[in-house]
C-alpha cells in the first residue's frame, strides 16, 4: 500500500508540474496582437501589478460583480490556503516557524474552506442561471474538494491518525527513502483524493489560477499611443 | 414578423427568469456570395459539411495559436456566473444563451470536445459537443446578439472578455462562408468608396458646402468644412454618419466650429472619410489593418501633422488602443514602418486626439467662450459609450473618458444629471445596436438590449424631468434614435456632446 501510494503521488506530482508547465508555457507562447485591457486601466507596469494583485488576493472584480460569489469564493480560497499552508509541516523537518505560528488556526480554516464550498454548491444548485452554464465536472470539482475538506477534518474530529507517521512517509518521499503509510481508511481516502485533484487540475477549470496571471484584459498596461505593441505575426503583414 | 414593442421595465431591476430559446430565431441576414467574395471570404458554406467542419476546426486551432485571449479565456472560465447578469441582452431577452458565459461555452463546448483530453475523452462529463450543423446555427444566432460591449469583461474575476470570443466566432464564420450581410456589406463599400454609407467624394463635397452655407446663414461666420486640404494641421477621421444622420450632424457642426475659433487648420479626406471599422467587429485582423490603413495613406498625402478622431465609440477603440500597432500612428515606434509616420505627426500632441480631448484642452486653456443659457432648454444626462468607457481612455489619467466629456457638457451648459450608479461609466450598459447589430432586420434585438438604459434613462427623466441624452459615438445616436419612441421618448433626447458645444459656443468675439 505503501508504495502505491508513493508511485501515485510521484505521478501525481509529474503530472501536475509537466501538465501546468506546459500549459503555461502555451499560455506565454501565444502572441496578445492587440491591446485590450479592460479600461480604465493601469498606465504604469506597477499599476498593473496592484490590479492584479487585487485580483489574486481581493477579488476585485468578483466583489464588484456579485457579494454572495465574492464571500463563498473568499472563504473557500483564503481557507484553502490557510490549510495548504498549514501542511507544510508534513513537508518541512524542523517546521518552519512561521508554519508553526499559523497551526491553531488550521482546524476553522478548514472549517472556512468547507463553510465556503457549500455556499458556492448551494448557489449552483438553486440560483437557475448558475444551474443552467454547469456542467456535471463542475458539480463534481466541488464535491471532489468538500470530499477532500472532510476526510481531512474528520482525522481531526473523528479517528486521529497516525500523523507523525504521515509525516514520515512524505519526508521519505522527498528524500526517495520509502518509510510506510499509517493503514488509515480515511487517511487513504484523503490522500487518494488530493492526488485525483493534482491530476485532473492541469486539464480542468482550475487552470483558471495559472490564467488569471495571463489574461490581456487584467494584465495589459494601457499605453497604446506612447509606445507601439505588435505581434510578429501582425508585424510580417506590414513586410 | 409581428410587431415589435419594447419590453416592459422592470418594477425592481432584478434578474430576469429564464427563457430558454426566446431568441434563438433572431439572427441577421446571411451575406451573399457577392458580398462575401468582395472582401476575401468564401462566398457561401461547402455543400459537403464535413468540408465545413473540419475548416472551423482548423479555422479554430488557427484562432488559438494566435491570440493569447481566446486561448486563456476558453481555458479558465470556472463557471461562477458573476458575468451571468450583467449582459443588457440576457436582461432584454431573458434567454439564457444570451448569458455572457453561455455564450462563450456555445464555443467553449466545442474547443473542449476538439483541444483538450477530458473532452476527448469524456464529452458528457465536461460540457464538450461535436461540431454539428445545429451548432454553427446557434453560434450564428448568439454571437449576432452579443455587440462586443465588454460590460461582462469588467466583472469577470479573469477578466474574461466575452467579446473577443464573439470575434472569433463571426471570424470563423466569415472563413466558412457564413458571413453576416450587414456588416460584410460594409466593409464592402469601406473599400470602394471610402465609408461605410457609400457616400461618393462629390457627395461628400456637395454636403459639406450645404453646411457651409447653413451654418453661415444661423451664425452669419464663415465656418469652414475643408475636404481634402494637403498641409492642414489636423486631419479629423469621424463616422460618416456624421455628414448627414441626424442628429449626428450637429456635432459635425460643433467640431467645426471648435476648429474654427482654435483657429487650427483642419481638413477631412474623402479617401478617409469614416471612422468606423467594422473589421473589429468581425474580428479579422487583415480587414481590421486594411480599414485603418486608409487613413495612413491620407495622412501621409495630405501631410498632417495631427490626427483627430470625431464622436464615435468603437471608431475611438480601435483609433486610441490599435492604431499605433495597425498602422503606426502614436509614439514610442522603432521600426521604419511607423516611423515613416511618426517623424511626420507632431508628437508634442496626443496621437491620435479625441475630439473631446482637442475641445477640454482648449477650454482648459480659456480658447473658447460660450453662452451657457444656449442650452438651458435641455436637462442632460451622459450615456457612456460602452467601447469608449471600458476599452479606451482620454487624456492623461485612467478614466479620463469619463470625466472630459462630461467636462465638456458642464462647460456649456447649466443642467447636468447623471444616471444611476451601475448603469454609468465602466459599468455603463450598451445603446443596444454595437458591435454590427445596427440592422433592420435585428431590431427586435436591439429594442430588447435598450431595456436596461432605458430604465436608467426614465429613472433621471422622473426625478429630474432630464429632456437629453448626450453621447459620443455614431452607433449610440442611430441606435436610440430609433428605439427611443419605442420607449415612449422623443427621439431628439439624444444628441452628440459637440452638438451642446454647439449650441452654446461663441465665435463673434474671438
Ligand atoms: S460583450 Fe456585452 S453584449 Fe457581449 S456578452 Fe458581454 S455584456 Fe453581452
Ligand atoms: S464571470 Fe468569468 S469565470 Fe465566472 S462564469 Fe463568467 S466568464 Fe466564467
Amino acid at each position: 500500500m505503501s508504495l502505491l501510494f508513493a508511485l501515485l503521488f510521484y505521478l501525481a506530482i509529474l503530472v501536475l508540474a509537466l501538465g501546468l508547465g506546459y500549459k503555461v508555457y502555451d499560455f506565454a507562447r501565444t502572441p496578445a496582437p492587440l491591446l485590450i485591457p479592460t479600461t480604465p486601466a493601469p498606465t504604469t507596469q506597477g499599476g498593473v501589478a496592484l490590479r492584479m494583485a487585487r485580483e489574486v488576493f481581493l477579488f476585485e472584480s468578483l466583489f464588484k460583480s456579485n457579494l454572495w460569489i465574492w464571500g463563498a469564493g473568499m472563504m473557500f480560497h483564503a481557507g484553502l490556503a490557510l490549510v495548504l499552508i498549514r501542511h507544510l509541516r508534513y513537508f518541512t523537518e524542523p517546521v518552519w516557524s512561521w508554519v508553526a505560528l499559523i497551526q491553531p488556526f488550521g482546524i476553522y480554516a478548514g472549517l472556512l474552506m468547507g463553510a465556503g464550498l457549500c455556499g458556492l454548491w448551494i448557489r449552483r444548485i438553486f440560483v437557475e442561471r448558475i444551474r443552467y452554464i454547469s456542467t456535471p465536472s463542475d458539480h463534481l470539482m466541488l464535491a471532489l474538494l468538500l470530499a477532500i475538506a472532510a476526510s481531512g477534518l474528520s482525522m481531526k474530529f473523528i479517528s486521529h491518525t497516525d500523523i507523525v507517521g504521515v509525516k514520515n512517509f512524505f519526508l521519505g518521499m522527498m528524500h526517495l527513502n520509502l518509510q510506510p503509510l499509517p493503514a488509515d481508511g480515511v487517511l487513504y481516502l484523503h490522500l487518494l483524493l488530493v492526488a485525483a485533484l493534482m491530476l485532473i487540475f492541469p486539464f480542468s477549470k482550475l487552470l483558471h489560477a495559472p490564467g488569471v496571471f495571463f489574461s490581456p484584459s487584467r494584465n495589459q498596461i494601457d499605453n497604446p499611443r506612447e509606445k507601439r505593441h505588435i505581434a510578429p505575426w501582425a508585424a510580417d503583414l506590414e513586410k | 414578423m409581428a410587431e415589435i414593442t419594447a419590453p416592459a421595465y422592470r418594477i425592481i431591476p432584478i434578474i430576469p427568469a429564464l427563457k430558454p430559446d426566446a431568441m434563438v430565431e433572431s439572427k441577421p441576414y446571411v451575406a451573399s456570395d457577392k458580398i462575401q467574395e468582395a472582401i476575401g471570404f468564401p462566398g457561401k458554406l461547402a455543400d459537403d459539411w464535413q468540408v465545413t467542419h473540419d475548416a472551423v476546426i482548423a479555422k479554430m486551432g488557427e484562432l488559438l495559436s494566435k491570440y493569447r485571449s481566446l486561448k486563456v479565456y476558453l481555458d479558465a472560465c470556472v463557471h461562477c456566473g458573476a458575468c451571468s447578469d450583467k449582459c443588457h441582452y440576457f436582461i432584454g431577452t431573458q434567454d439564457p444563451k444570451n448569458m455572457p458565459v453561455a455564450r462563450q461555452d456555445l464555443m467553449r463546448s466545442v474547443y473542449r470536445r476538439y483541444f483538450t483530453l477530458p473532452g476527448k475523452l469524456f464529452p458528457k462529463l465536461v460540457g464538450a459537443r461535436d461540431l454539428t450543423k445545429e451548432v454553427l446555427d446557434e453560434w450564428y444566432s448568439y454571437y449576432n446578439q452579443c455587440s462586443e460591449c465588454r460590460r461582462c469583461s469588467v466583472f469577470c474575476p479573469y477578466g474574461i472578455d466575452t467579446a473577443e470570443i464573439t470575434m472569433a466566432a463571426k471570424e470563423i464564420l466569415d472563413s466558412v462562408g457564413y458571413g453576416q450581410k450587414y456588416s460584410n456589406e460594409i466593409i464592402g463599400k469601406v473599400h470602394k468608396i471610402g465609408n461605410n454609407l457609400g457616400l461618393p467624394p462629390p457627395a461628400l463635397l456637395d454636403t459639406l458646402e450645404g453646411l457651409e452655407e447653413d451654418v453661415k446663414e444661423d451664425t452669419g461666420i464663415d465656418v469652414r468644412f475643408p475636404l481634402d486640404v494637403k498641409g492642414a494641421e489636423v486631419l479629423l477621421i469621424t463616422p460618416s454618419a456624421d455628414f448627414f444622420a441626424e442628429p449626428h450632424i450637429d456635432s459635425l457642426i460643433g467640431y467645426a466650429k471648435v476648429f474654427h475659433a482654435s483657429g487650427v487648420s483642419w481638413t477631412l479626406s474623402s479617401m478617409a472619410s469614416e471612422a468606423g471599422n467594422f473589421g473589429m467587429f468581425i474580428g479579422n485582423y487583415e480587414q481590421l489593418r486594411k480599414i485603418a490603413l486608409r487613413v495612413r495613406e491620407a495622412a501621409l498625402e495630405l501631410g498632417v501633422k495631427r490626427i483627430v478622431v470625431g464622436e464615435c465609440g468603437h471608431a475611438w477603440r480601435v483609433a486610441y488602443s490599435f492604431w499605433n500597432t495597425l498602422i503606426g500612428v502614436g509614439a514610442g515606434a522603432s521600426d521604419p514602418y511607423a516611423i515613416q509616420l511618426q517623424n511626420q505627426l507632431d508628437l508634442r500632441y496626443k496621437q491620435p486626439m479625441h475630439i473631446c480631448e482637442f475641445t477640454w484642452d482648449l477650454i482648459e486653456r480659456g480658447g473658447l467662450s460660450f453662452d451657457k443659457e444656449a442650452n438651458d432648454k435641455h436637462i442632460i444626462t451622459f450615456h457612456d459609450s460602452c467601447n469608449v468607457a471600458r476599452a479606451s481612455r482620454m487624456g492623461d489619467f485612467a478614466g479620463g473618458q469619463f470625466e472630459i466629456p462630461r467636462n465638456i457638457i458642464k462647460a456649456c451648459a447649466n443642467n447636468f444629471v447623471e444616471m444611476r450608479d451601475g448603469a454609468t461609466r465602466e459599468q455603463t450598459f450598451c445603446c443596444g445596436g454595437g458591435g454590427g447589430l445596427l440592422t433592420d432586420e435585428l431590431l427586435d434585438l436591439r429594442v430588447k438590449g435598450a431595456l436596461p438604459r432605458m430604465e436608467a434613462l426614465q429613472q433621471v427623466k422622473d426625478s429630474h424631468d432630464v429632456n437629453f441624452m448626450a453621447t459620443i459615438c455614431a452607433i449610440c445616436k442611430a441606435q436610440f434614435t430609433k428605439v427611443l419612441p419605442m420607449y415612449g421618448f422623443d427621439r431628439r433626447v439624444v444628441g452628440g456632446v459637440h452638438q451642446l458645444v454647439s449650441n452654446a459656443i461663441k465665435l463673434g468675439d474671438k
